[in-house]
C-alpha cells in the first residue's frame, strides 16, 4: 500500500517539479515572477490534445508538440510583455502584473476557442497497460509521466551545467552586466530561457492532461498556486529547490489524501509547506534573502 | 591598438577628462598612474563602452567604438577587470572561465540538444584551455572550487585569469594588486609579464609603485583629467610635475 502510493506520489511530484523548474528558471534568470506560466501550462495541454485528436498520434509526439507551442508562447511573452519593461529597466513588479495581462489575454483566447467545457484524451488514446514489480503495480501511464518529467529535468540540469549556453544561463542569472561585458549575448540568453522555460511548463501541461484526463482553460490556477508555493519551499530561483519541493509537494498531497482525509488535502500539504518555511525561512537551498543596503 | 583623440568628459559641471589623447602601441604593458580622483577608471569605462564620453573619439584597431554597447566592444575583442571584483560567485573556477569564453565556441543548439560528439570535443577542447590559463595563474589546483571561496588576492586572480579567457586582443586591467600581500603582489607581476610575452597587449591602473615600475614599459600620469607625463617608468618618476602632483621625491630614488 505505501509503495503504491509513493509511485503515485511520485507521478504527482515530479510533474510538479517540472512545472516549478520552468517557472523558478524564469524567475533565476530574468528576474521575473511569471504569472502567465500556468496559462502557458495550459496551452501547452489544448496543443498536446489537439495533435491527438487531429493526427492521432502518440503520447511522446504530443508532449513535443506541446512543449514547443508552449515554448513558443513563453518566447512571445517575453517579447510582447516582459522585454519592453526589461528595455526601460523596470524590474519585479511591472513585468509580473504585465505576465497577469498575458495570462488573462491567452485564457479569455482559449476559452473562446475552446469554450468552457472540459476535454478529455480519446478512450483509446492511452493503452491501459499496467506492470507488476514486487507488490507494486506501475500504469504505463505513470511509467511515462516520471519517465518524461525526470528525463526532462535530468536534461535540463545536464544542459545548465554542461554547455556553453547553460553556462551562460547561470552566468547571466547571477549577473546580467558582467555577462554582458564578457560579449555574452545576454538578450538571447533571456529568450532562450524563456523558451526553454515556458516549454517545461508545457510538458507538465501535457501530462497534467493526461494523468488527470481533464483539459480545460481554467486548468492552469490551481497549479500556478502550487508552482509559487513550491519554489519559495525549494529556494526561490533554486533549480534543485524546484524540483525537491515539487516532490515534497506532491508526496505531501498524495499521504495526506492516502492517510488522512481528502478533504483536508490541500490544508495539509499548504501546512507543512508553513512549517518547513518556519524552519527555513529563504527556503531549503535559498540563501538570504534580506534586503541589501 | 588603441587611439584616444581629445577625450573630454563632463559630470553636470565637472569636468573630469579634459581633452585627453593617448595611444596604446600592440605588445605592450601600458601603466596608467594618477591621484584618487584624477579619471583613470572614468577613462577605463568610456573606454570598455560602460561611459560615453562628451567630447572625443575611441579607436580600437582602426574601428571608431566611441559609440558602441559594451558586448559589441567585448566581442571585439576588449577584456576588462574592475576595481570592485565582479566574479561568477556562485561558479566554480572552471565555470567562470568557460563563461568567459562563450564566443569562442563554435557549436549549434541543435548539437547541444542532440548532445552530438562535436559538442563534448569542443566542451573538452575548452576545458583545457581553460585550465592552462587557471595554471598560469597557480589556480588549477582549485578549478572545481566555488569562486566564493577564493581569498580575495584570489578572486582579482581569477576575475583576470576570466578576462584573459575571453582571447582579448587588449586588456584593461583596473588595480589587479589591490588588496593583495606583498607575495600575491609580487606573483601576479610575474603573471602580467607572463600574459604579455604570450602577446596579450595590456593596459593597466595600479597604485602599487614597485608594480608599475616594475612591469609596465610605458606609463602614462593623470591629474584632474590631464596628461601631465607620458613616457618609460624611468621617465616618468622624476618628471618634477609628476613628483609634486602624485608620486613624491622617494619614488625617484628607486
Amino acid at each position: 500500500m505505501f509503495l503504491q502510493q509513493f509511485v503515485n506520489a511520485l507521478a504527482l511530484g515530479s510533474v510538479y517539479a517540472l512545472f516549478a523548474l520552468g517557472f523558478t528558471l524564469i524567475f533565476g534568470v530574468l528576474e521575473v515572477i511569471t504569472l502567465a506560466h500556468g496559462a502557458v501550462f495550459m496551452i501547452g495541454a489544448f496543443a498536446g490534445l489537439t495533435v491527438v485528436t487531429k493526427f492521432n498520434v502518440s503520447p511522446i509526439t504530443a508532449i513535443l508538440v506541446g512543449m514547443m507551442v508552449s515554448g513558443m508562447l513563453g518566447w512571445l511573452i517575453d517579447l510582447v510583455a516582459v522585454r519592453p519593461l526589461r528595455k526601460r529597466k523596470f524590474h519585479h513588479l511591472a513585468p509580473m502584473i504585465a505576465t497577469i495581462g498575458c495570462a488573462t489575454i491567452i485564457i479569455n483566447v482559449a476559452q473562446g476557442i475552446f469554450g468552457a467545457e472540459v476535454y478529455r484524451f480519446p478512450f483509446d488514446f492511452m493503452p491501459a497497460m499496467s506492470y507488476n514489480f514486487w507488490a507494486i503495480q506501475l500504469t504505463l501511464l505513470q511509467i511515462i509521466i516520471v519517465g518524461v518529467a525526470l528525463s526532462l529535468m535530468m536534461m535540463i540540469i545536464f544542459l545548465l551545467n554542461r554547455t556553453k549556453w547553460g553556462k551562460a544561463v547561470r552566468a547571466v542569472a547571477e549577473s546580467p552586466r558582467t555577462a554582458a561585458l564578457l560579449g555574452i549575448p545576454v538578450e538571447r540568453v533571456f529568450q532562450i530561457t524563456a523558451f526553454a522555460a515556458s516549454a517545461l511548463g508545457g510538458a507538465a501541461g501535457v501530462l497534467t492532461g493526461i494523468n488527470f484526463n481533464a483539459i480545460h482553460a481554467f486548468m492552469g490556477g490551481p497549479i500556478m498556486h502550487r508552482g509559487i508555493a513550491v519554489i519559495i519551499l525549494g529556494g526561490m530561483g533554486d533549480i534543485r529547490g524546484a524540483v525537491l519541493g515539487g516532490l515534497i509537494l506532491g508526496f505531501a498531497e498524495i499521504m495526506s489524501v492516502a492517510y488522512l482525509s481528502s478533504d483536508f488535502r490541500d490544508a495539509i500539504s499548504f501546512g507543512l509547506l508553513f512549517v518547513i518555511l518556519l524552519i527555513r525561512p529563504a527556503g531549503i537551498f535559498g540563501s538570504n534573502l534580506e534586503r541589501k543596503g | 591598438m588603441l587611439q584616444l583623440e581629445n577625450i573630454v568628459k563632463d559630470f553636470g559641471g565637472l569636468r573630469v577628462l579634459d581633452s585627453l589623447s593617448l595611444q596604446v602601441g600592440e605588445g605592450l604593458i601600458f601603466g596608467l598612474i594618477g591621484p584618487n580622483g584624477a579619471g583613470k577608471t572614468t577613462l577605463f569605462n568610456i573606454i570598455s563602452g560602460l561611459s560615453r564620453p562628451t567630447a572625443g573619439r575611441v579607436i580600437f584597431n582602426g574601428t571608431d567604438i566611441t559609440h558602441f554597447a559594451p558586448p559589441s566592444i567585448a566581442a571585439r575583442g576588449m577584456g576588462r577587470t574592475f576595481q570592485n571584483i565582479r566574479i561568477f560567485k556562485e561558479l566554480s573556477l572552471m565555470e567562470n572561465l568557460l563563461a568567459g569564453m562563450h564566443r569562442l565556441y563554435t557549436y549549434s543548439p541543435v548539437a547541444m540538444l542532440l548532445n552530438l560528439p562535436i559538442q563534448h570535443r569542443e566542451e573538452k577542447a575548452m576545458r583545457e584551455k581553460a585550465m592552462e590559463i587557471l595554471e598560469l595563474f597557480h589556480l588549477a589546483g582549485k578549478a572545481q572550487r566555488q569562486a566564493e571561496s577564493l581569498s580575495y588576492g584570489e578572486q582579482r586572480k581569477l576575475e583576470l585569469a576570466r578576462a584573459l579567457a575571453t582571447s582579448p586582443k587588449l586588456l584593461l586591467v583596473d588595480e589587479p594588486a589591490a588588496g593583495m600581500n606583498p607575495a600575491e603582489t609580487e606573483e601576479l607581476m610575474g603573471e602580467i609579464v607572463q600574459i604579455n610575452n604570450r602577446g596579450y597587449t595590456i593596459c593597466l591602473i595600479e597604485h602599487d609603485m614597485k608594480f608599475v615600475m616594475g612591469v609596465c614599459r610605458q606609463v602614462a600620469v593623470l591629474n584632474f583629467g590631464e596628461l601631465i607625463a607620458l613616457g618609460t617608468p624611468e621617465q616618468v618618476k622624476c618628471n618634477p610635475q609628476v613628483i609634486e602632483a602624485y608620486l613624491g621625491k622617494d619614488v625617484c630614488k628607486l
